[in-house]
């Protein structure tokens, strides 16, 4: 259970990286990644997913499954 | 603690000696924050400015490019893009790429951590002594991500303490960094406010991150404005200068400008900066998509007119990037890479810079003096004297008309009549002249720039411009070359004006101008 961030589309603004109550997103060569094994979509700690709440980019982070599914 | 209004310096308090209502409050609290910036004594009382306002004031603004219009065609600023993250969206913002409105670059300008920034502005100081003041601007809010912002300002100011420091925000973090900003002493701050109605927010902002959770709508609004008010009266309490910033959206907020410009100075706004949206398909703002107009050059001026009365208004505003480095307008960045930074041997040199701004100082006084000489000597005629015209004025700074015409990116904009040449802004223009050759397709965009101007004050023009300025109505003037600025423009008035009485020409009014868009970027 896990949230990824779009690596075309994060514009590194770092937005979300200090918001993460995991930990889980760090700086990656000028964008920012996010550890899966960390990531809990932020459940226990808040409604929504904080990252996902603060990114300025649509459909820039996504499910982690989404993904894999695609 | 004082109240906000006691501490209000009014446009009548600067602009007019003879409007003697100094201001309310001789003792502002000063326990939390310094007044910082010794650099350079003005003399009180002796150049334009320090006569209509207290002098811890004064110091605090004499150097500083953004608040003092005396200053800012000496002195240069820069910012650093530290602080990328941003905690709000604004409708005229695209974060993907260099922001056009505000001084609020996307990823396009170069991001710095707090060391790279602090290195890249010593080397910067110590090249240029005219740069006094540092800001942090963006890219985003710099109170987003305010750790950054503040290692950034202690660093630099352990190394080069004669810098100001000064930093930009949308206002949603800032009470909760009112200490914060205190201690580091920073005394400048500008606050984004473009609306003091939520229901008029809702159709900037589409949300803002609070609290944990993305809030939308009318909502979202409310919580912003009641921040920024705020925080603006306890920047204002602690007696920290701040500047508002508006991007007057027409048909948004345009009507509504006059009441923003009330509600700040109410709580103490020391500047007011009304600036144009700058909207454009390409920029994939959702104004620029749903094409939302900027405003012309006199819709806007008719709006900064309406809050003349209101909290002190700033007209030389640039909307420079933020990573801009140089006299205000003049983009020095490609010289200050972080390669070129690198190599340089960087040795800080105070006593340069200080002996740099003791001449300023001498030659704003003589600016000063020149625009005192040239308004006595003006004669007020009975026909004349309610002609109020503006000139533009090409200038590559230190307040004299010095610029060739094809040389000029921007022209300095002055609103003429019998008893004053007044600062009213900037046109920004592409450049006429590139390589030794007038590139004649720039020359109609020029001419809409300024099409409201009745003169044009340059050190030289090429006979084809000067023909095609006469053609469109346009007095290209140079005559005045290397002259004081107010100089030039009252003696062009009083010629003006002298041939109108004798009835050799008919004055008429000029129309509109178109505001350049795109943000302003180098020079080439
Ligand atoms: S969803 Fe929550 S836990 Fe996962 S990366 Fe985003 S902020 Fe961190
Ligand atoms: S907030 Fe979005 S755009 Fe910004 S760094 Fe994080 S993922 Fe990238
Ligand atoms: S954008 Fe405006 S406020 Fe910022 S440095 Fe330029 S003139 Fe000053």
């Amino acid at each position: 259970m896990s949230l990824k961030i779009v690596a075309n589309l994060c514009t590194g603004c770092s937005a979300c990286e200090p918001e993460c109550p995991n930990d889980a997103i760090s700086e990656l060569k000028n964008i920012f990644v996010i550890d899966p094994a960390k990531c809990t979509e932020c459940e226990g700690d808040f409604d929504d997913p904080q990252c996902l709440s603060v990114c300025p980019i649509d459909d820039c982070i996504l499910p982690l499954e989404t993904e894999a599914a695609a | 603690m004082e109240s906000a209004a006691a501490s209000y310096v009014s446009l009548a308090d600067l602009k007019s000696s003879g409007n003697a209502l100094a201001v309310t409050n001789e003792a502002p609290s000063h326990s939390g924050c310094g007044t910082k910036g010794g650099e350079g004594k003005a003399s009180c009382g002796t150049s334009g400015g320090p006569d209509d306002m207290p002098s811890h004031i004064w110091d605090k603004v004499k150097n500083h490019p953004c608040y003092s219009e005396e200053a800012h065609h000496h002195y240069a600023r820069m910012h650093v893009a530290v602080a990328p993250a941003c905690n709000i969206q604004c409708n005229y913002c695209n974060r993907k790429y260099d922001c056009s409105n505000e001084s609020r670059p996307g990823v396009v300008s170069q991001k710095l951590t707090p060391e790279q920034a602090v290195k890249k502005v010593v080397a910067v100081a110590s090249e240029i002594p005219q740069m006094t003041v540092l800001g942090v601007a963006g890219p985003g809010d710099s109170l987003a991500n305010p750790k950054k912002t503040f290692d950034t300002f202690r660093m630099l100011q352990e190394q080069a303490p004669d810098i100001k420091l000064c930093l930009s925000t949308n206002g949603l973090a800032l009470p909760d960094l009112v200490d914060e900003i205190c201690k580091y002493n920073i005394d400048h701050v500008t606050i984004t406010i473009n609306m003091v109605d939520p229901e008029i927010g809702a159709k900037i902002y589409p949300w803002i991150f609070w609290d944990h959770k993305r809030v939308t709508g009318v909502e979202a609004s409310r919580i912003l404005h009641e921040q920024q008010m705020k925080g603006l009266e306890m920047l204002t309490a602690r007696g920290v200068l701040t500047k508002i910033n508006s991007v007057l959206i027409p048909g948004i907020n345009d009507a509504h400008m006059i009441e923003v410009n009330k509600a700040v100075k109410e709580r103490g706004a020391f500047l007011h900066n009304i600036m144009p949206l700058i909207s454009e398909a390409e920029h994939g703002t959702v104004f620029g998509l749903t094409g939302q107009r900027g405003p012309t050059a006199q819709e806007l001026k008719a709006v900064q007119d309406a809050c003349m009365g209101g909290a002190n208004l700033m007209r030389h505003c640039r909307q420079c990037r933020a990573d801009a480095v140089g006299l205000l307008g003049e983009d020095r960045s490609a010289e200050f890479t972080l390669d070129k930074i690198d190599e340089m041997e960087v040795v800080y040199d105070l006593d340069r810079r200080r002996s740099y701004q003791e001449r300023v100082e001498a030659e704003r006084q003589a600016q000063h003096a020149a625009k005192i000489e040239a308004l006595s000597a003006t004669e007020v005629n009975e026909l004349t004297k309610d002609i109020k015209v503006l000139v533009a004025v090409a200038t590559t700074g230190g307040g004299r008309v010095n610029q060739h015409f094809g040389h000029a990116d921007e022209f300095q904009i002055f609103e003429v009549s019998a008893g004053e040449a007044l600062f009213v802004g900037h046109r920004r223009v592409d450049l006429y002249c590139q390589g030794g050759y007038g590139e004649d397709e720039q020359l109609p965009s020029i001419v809409n720039a300024i099409n409201d101007c009745h003169a044009v004050l340059v050190s030289k023009i090429g006979a084809c411009p000067r023909d095609e300025l006469v053609g469109a109505g346009i007095d290209p003037v140079d005559r005045y070359a290397d002259e004081f600025i107010e100089k030039a423009a009252l003696s062009w008035f009083a010629d003006y004006t002298g041939r109108v009485a004798r009835g050799e020409i008919t004055h008429v009014p000029r129309g509109d101008a178109s505001i350049r868009q795109g943000a302003f970027t180098a020079a080439a």
